[in-house]
């Protein structure tokens, strides 16, 4: 990749091209092992969720280009804000829900 | 006084005529922050609605992976794409970006495609989002990536109606960079939608 920052803020064929290979990649392995269906279950779940977080991670760096510079960081503090919203969101709903369903007894 | 708030002034406008770029496309990345949101919530809401089939069909009897995997590729692809029209506005051919965003648009009408036959798949077998709360949920999530998609398509030919009439200008390109953000960022939540509902759905 070239050193030079304007390439650096707006990416390169090369970074485009290395996102797309990786991306394709990343999700061909879990469709893979799904539709095979030759793991076990606990495996299944690892594979579909590292590979979504390592995929995530890449069409944020490679297409978005999300760094600890751009705008000050200010583009990286409001992206670890929201995460932070998203585990209080996603996480409390699911830990309240659950508590809920075993305290009904439902099923 | 009056000379120098004037000099003030003007600075401020070199100022901000040069920074406006930018502030534009931070902007629009607070505000996918707070898309960003609206999906966590409706992905709660899945998780949470996820095992009410109320006797209807689970994940695994309706999702169709190789279907899913196609409309996949066609998302991904078009990621790239939109990826490589903006280096070409940066290297200013005009003609070039308007041929990677028709690329682009293409390819988000093969993934839209993917998904209406689905969802009328879906609804023809009495499988609608009336089914049951894992089923409105399942609705209500994908059909809100797929409404986020076909807002992004008719920015798409907005843009190419502007590239033609302005071409490539001060007012343009932010509209381009915001527009490959909110593309990326679609991208980046049918990832979690394909491996959390599709993937998990079928295990």
């Amino acid at each position: 990749m070239s050193s030079s920052s304007h390439s650096s803020d707006h990416g390169s064929v090369k970074s485009y091209v290395t996102g797309l290979v990786l991306s394709l990649v990343l999700t061909v392995i879990p469709f893979g092992a799904i539709m095979l269906g030759s793991f076990s279950m606990p495996m299944n779940v690892g594979i579909i969720v590292v590979t979504a977080v390592l995929q995530v991670l890449v069409q944020l760096v490679m297409f978005m280009h999300l760094n600890f510079k751009s705008e000050d960081g200010w583009n990286m503090l409001s992206f670890v804000f929201t995460i932070s919203i998203l585990v209080l969101v996603i996480g409390g709903s699911l830990w309240i829900m659950q508590h809920l369903h075993l305290n009904m007894m439902i099923g | 006084m009056a000379t120098e708030t004037q000099h003030l002034d003007a600075h401020a406008e070199e100022h901000e005529h040069h920074d406006a770029a930018g502030t534009k496309v931070f902007g629009f990345w607070v505000y996918l922050m707070s898309d960003l949101v609206i999906f966590g919530s409706l992905f709660a809401a899945y998780a949470v609605l996820m095992k009410g089939t109320a006797g209807g069909p689970t994940g695994a009897d309706i999702f169709e992976l190789p279907l899913i995997l196609g409309g996949t590729f066609a998302l991904l692809i078009s990621s790239f794409t939109f990826g490589m029209g903006v280096l070409a506005m940066n290297a200013n051919r005009v003609g070039q970006v308007k041929m990677w965003l028709v690329i682009t648009f293409i390819l988000g009408l093969g993934f839209l495609g993917m998904e209406l036959y689905e969802f009328h798949h879906l609804i023809n077998e009495g499988y609608g989002p009336d089914r049951s709360g894992f089923l409105s949920a399942f609705f209500t999530l994908v059909g809100t990536h797929g409404l986020h998609v076909t807002f992004g398509m008719i920015w798409i030919l907005v843009m190419l109606v502007q590239l033609s009439t302005k071409g490539l200008t001060d007012k343009t390109r932010p509209r381009i960079l915001c527009l490959s953000l909110f593309w990326h960022f679609l991208d980046i939540v049918w990832i979690c939608v394909f491996s959390f509902v599709y993937l998990m759905g079928v295990l």
